[in-house]
Order: structure tokens, then C-alpha cells, then sequence
């Protein structure tokens, strides 16, 4: 569709302007000061941005590779951003998450952050959405730390923008333990370049088996392995991201969720698969790692009485979910981790979409203050119960797709029985969180005080996005042949040199 | 304001060749060591050791809060508007070649351009890091020294 009606020469450009828009619309953010246009303007870059990346998608989808030589120098000596469909599949959930983010969240910003620091909060949600994106569109490593890092330090301004003072500890926790993950990561890039003179992907992957210096390898994998890690909360390394959840504005929170930990996801993907090309180490690591998120995270969900916590633990599990699939590193598994990243993006995006109107008309995101809120906001808890059964992978809904393919894959994968009986098990324990939630928001009695409160159901822009995500886990759930297809091409691109 | 007579001095006398020198820094990064980074870090160091000596708010009145915001924006604009630029002349993005008749004219306008975004952006970011820490501590009074 859009290769028809663009030219020739902006669909070569394609790759960089998807990076380059949002950071050029960054500093104009600062100039445009206080006032409404700065919400419109951002909104009309990520729709642009959408945009771009949608059209990105279709080119790759229908012509093969996107290679891209910034600033005219020719990879591999110059930075190369190259699209493939597995980077444009999370170009596109990026792209669109922080479209429909900002689309939903006027009223709540102008809620929760001080008019005053407008202006800067979206120069750093558009650096956020800049870094996340040159994360996913560079073909060159030590760009992507770069892209890393800006996201990082923008994430962490913006967390630190949350009302409650535990936002400034929630972020300086985040950023000394995210510093710590960057620099093992640029460490390991370091060592990289080292054993084999080379910064671009493609060219490491050719020249990494031919290179004598195996100890180092292994060193620059253990240390890429564990910074990305912490990037993307794997179990051990995970305990930053509860804080940051809960107490940063809703905004970010929405936005992270949907995006932030699959980018770095995305990233050891490609260092497993493409450029190290040996899973059975990343694979031995991450598998009882991912099973012990799974069970441990979903547990400690159980015990939350906050349900911005409740859903952010349960992130930590659903990552779980994704590092098993990488770990089992077949196409099957790889397609089945990247529909696991597209429906939880969905599913835990429309959620804290809904908590982000409840929260802003009852004032708390305690549990305890939501009793019988269904009665008050029908369409807003409406939209919790179908995420809600989305990310615990009911028939009919986007997140039974991914899981079913999860357990086909484990099976034919492993062939063990076992496993798939236990990552089933764990599914059931989202059962348990999801269905104390729902019990709570519809058969719970409101204290005296919430009953005669004249409480409305959530402004209208919030609530039409959150239900347009909560159709869209329906959509994706009874035509789950989109996703599974597009995650199946990027499954075989990543797995192509394999 | 009689206290510490050698080092205000000092300072007012530093701060002219302190600017100068980052100049010098960010043009010779054109072609050797150095760069807007670097310029950028030693004309912001001038403002910070002006603000040690003397007193942060008397800093403001030449060069306000909002006006480092909008050299910290304006840096990044310069520099990202230069790609953009070059995307218009119909190259790549960052391709200098075409920003000016030949190849060697264009990198030199280009980088000459990408590194004044860099320093103007540097430096302001500095000074405005600066001043977020200073303005914490609680004016020193005359007495206090």
C-alpha cells in the first residue's frame, strides 16, 4: 500500500526517519513551552512515526531486508541500520504503543505532572521513543548501546515526574542498577571489538567464528547477556522494575509495560541468535531462570495490595514466558516469544490503560479502594476483564494465541511433557491474580465514603483508547493468523544464520 | 564583598581566556583532538567557576534559565536539522558530501555545523546541571565566610 503511494526516495529513507523524527521533534517540545500545543504535537509525531514504521513494515514484509548507510559511509565502516521483519514487527508495537499512549493520557498528565514541567516531560517521553526505536532499527552494536542509554535516561527523568516522592528513589534505584547493566553491556561490546575490529552486527556474526581470542567471546557474551538482562528484567535481575511501575506517572507506566523490556528482549535476541549464534549457553542460563519468574513473580503478585504492583510483578512473570521461548531457540519458540511480546504489549497496555482511568477518578490504585467499582465504571472495568483474560491466555483473546503456540512450541521443541504441563501450571497462577482483581472490582462492597461519592467513569479520550486496545486483544484473538504470521517471518529472519 | 580578594580576582580575569580557549577547542576539532564536547564542557566550566566565586543568581542575569533551555534544544535542532538537510540535498541522513559544491566543502560545513550543535547543547546542559545542584544550598551570607 504505501510503496505504491510514496517515492522511491523517501522509501530509502524510511529506516533512519523513523529515529530521526522523534529526535529532531524532541528540542522543539522545549521551544514550543507550556500550553496545549506540546501534547498535540508530540501526538502528531508518534502518529507520524506509526506511520512511518507501518509503511517500514510492509517494505520489509515485500521487498527483503532494509539496509541503510547513515551518513553515506558504507557498512560495515560506516553505522548501518538495517530492517529486517523481526525489528520491524517491534519498530511497529513501539511505534504504536506510544501513538495510542499518548492519545489516552491528556487528562492523566495534566493530572499528574505539574504544568510546568509539561515542555520537558514530553521532550524525554519523545528522547524515550527515539532511543527505543534506534534500539530496535540499528544494525551496528555499539549504536544500540547508544539508542540504549538515551532510552535509559530518559526513562529515568521520567519516572522521576511521578507524584509520589518514591518515584525519585523508584528512579534513582532504576538508574544506578540500569547504569550497571549499560556498562556490563558496553563492556562486553568492548571485548567484542576487540577479539574480532568490528561494530557492525552482520559483520561480528561472519567474523566472530574465524576469531582466535575464544575467551574473550565468552566474556563479552556473559557480560552483553547479563546487561541486557537487567534491561529487560529477567527473574534475578528484575527488582528495579516493581518501584518504577508503581510510582511513575501513568503515562510512562503504560508506556514502559508495553514496550521498554521487549526492546531489550529483542536486542539478546539478536546477540543470541545472530551474531553469537549459539543458544545452547543463553539457553542453559535462561531456561530455569525464566521458569523461576514464571512461578516466583506470579506468587508474589498474589501477595500485592496495589494493583499497579499486582500488574508489575506479573510483567516480570509474562518476561518469563518470553525468555522461555528464546531458550528453547527454535523458529517455532522465537516466533511463539515474539507473539508472547505483541500480545502482552496488548494485553498489559489496554490494563493499565483501564487502571490509568480508574486511578485518576478515584485517586488510588490500592486494591482495597476499588471494591465494587464495576457498579461506578462499568466500560473502564470492562475493559480489566478482557485484558485481564488476555493475559491469562483465555480461548478467543490475542494472549491465547501466543500461549497455545508457547505450549505447541515446547512440545514439539523439547518433546517433553513435563515442561509443558509446568508452563501451563504457571499460567494458571495468572489465573489466580487476574481472577482476585475481578472479584474484588465487581463483588467487592464499597466502603461507605465510595458508595454515595459521585463517581464518574473515566474521560471519554481514555476510555475509548483503553476499550480500542481491549477490541484489539479480541481482534488479534479470533484472527490470530496476523500476528502468528508476522511473528513467524521475524522468527525466521532472526534464525536465518542459525 | 570584601573576602577572597585573589581569588575574585583571579576569576574575572580566567573567565574571558576560559571562553576563548573552548572556541579554540571546538574549532580545532575540526581536524585534530577536540571538539564541541569538550568546548562545550571547558565555556561551561567559565559560568561554573563564576558561580563558586561569586554567587549563582548573579550569572542569571545575562544568561537566564530559559535561554539555556532553548541552546540546549537549539544544539540538538542544529545538529539533527543538519541531517535532515542533507537528507533534503538528496543524500543520506548525516551525508555531508552534498551540503555544499564538493565533497571536501560539504564534510567541512557539515561537521562545522554538527559540532557547534554539539558545544551549544554541551554547554548549556552543563551550566543548567550546575545550577540545579547550586540552587539547593542555601544562600552563603557575608558573615558565613
Amino acid at each position: 500500500m504505501f510503496a505504491t503511494i510514496l517515492p522511491a526516495a523517501l522509501l530509502a529513507q524510511l529506516p533512519v526517519l523513523q529515529v530521526a523524527i522523534p529526535l529532531l521533534a524532541a528540542p522543539v517540545c522545549v521551544l514550543l513551552g507550556r500550553g496545549r500545543w506540546v501534547h498535540d504535537f508530540s501526538l502528531l509525531v508518534t502518529a507520524v512515526v506509526a506511520i512511518t514504521s507501518l509503511a517500514l513494515l510492509q517494505l520489509v514484509l515485500g521487498g527483503g531486508d532494509a539496509s541503510y548507510a547513515l551518513g553515506g559511509f558504507a557498512p560495515p565502516w560506516g553505522i548501518e541500520y538495517r530492517i529486517d521483519p523481526a525489528n520491524a514487527v517491534i519498530l511497529l508495537l513501539v511505534s504504536v504503543s506510544g501513538f495510542l499512549v499518548l492519545l489516552q493520557s491528556r487528562t492523566s498528565i495534566e493530572a499528574e505532572i505539574p504544568k510546568q514541567k509539561h515542555p520537558l516531560f514530553y521532550t524525554a517521553f519523545l528522547l524515550c521513543l527515539t532511543g527505543l526505536l534506534g534500539v530496535a532499527a540499528t544494525g551496528d552494536a555499539f549504536n544500540a548501546f547508544v539508542f540504549l542509554e538515551i532510552s535509559s535516561l530518559a526513562t529515568y527523568a521520567l519516572v522521576a515526574t511521578g507524584k509520589s516522592p518514591r518515584a525519585l528513589t523508584a528512579a534513582f534505584r532504576y538508574l544506578i542498577l540500569g547504569t550497571i547493566g549499560a556498562s556490563t553491556f558496553v563492556i562486553g561490546i568492548g571485548l567484542l571489538y576487540m577479539a574480532t575490529g568490528t561494530l557492525n552486527m552482520s559483520d561480528l556474526a561472519t567474523r566472530i567464528p574465524a576469531s582466535p581470542h575464544h575467551a574473550v567471546i565468552q566474556a563479552a557474551f556473559a557480560l552483553i547477556i547479563v546487561g541486557l538482562g537487567l534491561k529487560a528484567a529477567i527473574f534475578p535481575l528484575h527488582f528495579w522494575l516493581p518501584n518504577v511501575y508503581t510510582f511513575a506517572p501513568m503515562v510512562v507506566t503504560i508506556f514502559l509495560a508495553a514496550t521498554a523490556t521487549k526492546v531489550a528482549l529483542y536486542l539478546l535476541a539478536r546477540f543470541v541468535f545472530v551474531i553469537f549464534e549459539d543458544a545452547s549457553f543463553a539457553g542453559m542460563l535462561l531456561m530455569p531462570l525464566a521458569l523461576l519468574a514464571m512461578f516466583l513473580a506470579s506468587l508474589a503478585a498474589l501477595q500485592q495490595g496495589n494493583v499497579k504492583r499486582i500488574l508489575a510483578y506479573s510483567s516480570i512473570a509474562q518476561i518469563g514466558y518470553m525468555f522461555f521461548a528464546l531458550a528453547l531457540a527454535s523458529t517455532q519458540a522465537v516466533a511463539a516469544a515474539w507473539l508472547l511480546m505483541l500480545t502482552h504489549a496488548l494485553a498489559k497496555g489496554g490494563l493499565f490503560m483501564a487502571v490509568a482511568g480508574i486511578a485518576l477518578q478515584t485517586g488510588s490504585s490500592n486494591l482495597d479502594d476499588w471494591k465494587g467499582i464495576a457498579k461506578q465504571m462499568p466500560w473502564s472495568a470492562a475493559v480489566m476483564v478482557v485484558c485481564l483474560l488476555s493475559l491469562v491466555g483465555v480461548p478467543l483473546t490475542a494472549g491465547f494465541v501466543a500461549k497455545w503456540s508457547l505450549l505447541v512450541a515446547i512440545f514439539s521443541t523439547s518433546g517433553s511433557i513435563i515442561l509443558v504441563a509446568v508452563v501451563a501450571a504457571a499460567s494458571l497462577l495468572t489465573l489466580l491474580y487476574a481472577g482476585k482483581i475481578l472479584e474484588t472490582i465487581y463483588l467487592g462492597t464499597p466502603d461507605e465514603q465510595r458508595a454515595t461519592a459521585n463517581l464518574r467513569e473515566a474521560p471519554l479520550a481514555m476510555l475509548v483508547t483503553a476499550m480500542l486496545v481491549a477490541a484489539m486483544n479480541i481482534y488479534f484473538g479470533l484472527n490470530g493468523t496476523v500476528l502468528s504470521d508476522l511473528s513467524n517471518r521475524a522468527a525466521l529472519a532472526l534464525l536465518s544464520g542459525f | 564583598m570584601q573576602h577572597r580578594l585573589v581569588l575574585r580576582i583571579l576569576a574575572k580575569l580566567l573567565f574571558a581566556p576560559i571562553l576563548l580557549f573552548a572556541f579554540y577547542v571546538q574549532f580545532h576539532g575540526d581536524f585534530g583532538p577536540g571538539g564541541g564536547f569538550q568546548a562545550g564542557l571547558i565555556f561551561a566550566s567559565a559560568f561554573v567557576l563564576h558561580g563558586l566565586i561569586f554567587d549563582v543568581s548573579s550569572a542569571r542575569r545575562f544568561v537566564s534559565d530559559r535561554l539555556l533551555q532553548v541552546g540546549a534544544a537549539g544544539g540538538v535542532l542544529l545538529y539533527a536539522g543538519t541531517g535532515f538537510a542533507s537528507i533534503l540535498f538528496g543524500g543520506n541522513f548525516l551525508d555531508y558530501d552534498l551540503l555544499s559544491e564538493t565533497p571536501t566543502s560539504g564534510q567541512h560545513l557539515g561537521i562545522l555545523l554538527v559540532e557547534a550543535g554539539v558545544g551549544i547543547a554541551v554547554a548549556c546542559v552543563m551550566v543548567m546541571v550546575f545550577r540545579a545542584f547550586a540552587d539547593r544550598l542555601p544562600h552563603l551570607r557575608e558573615r558565613d565566610w
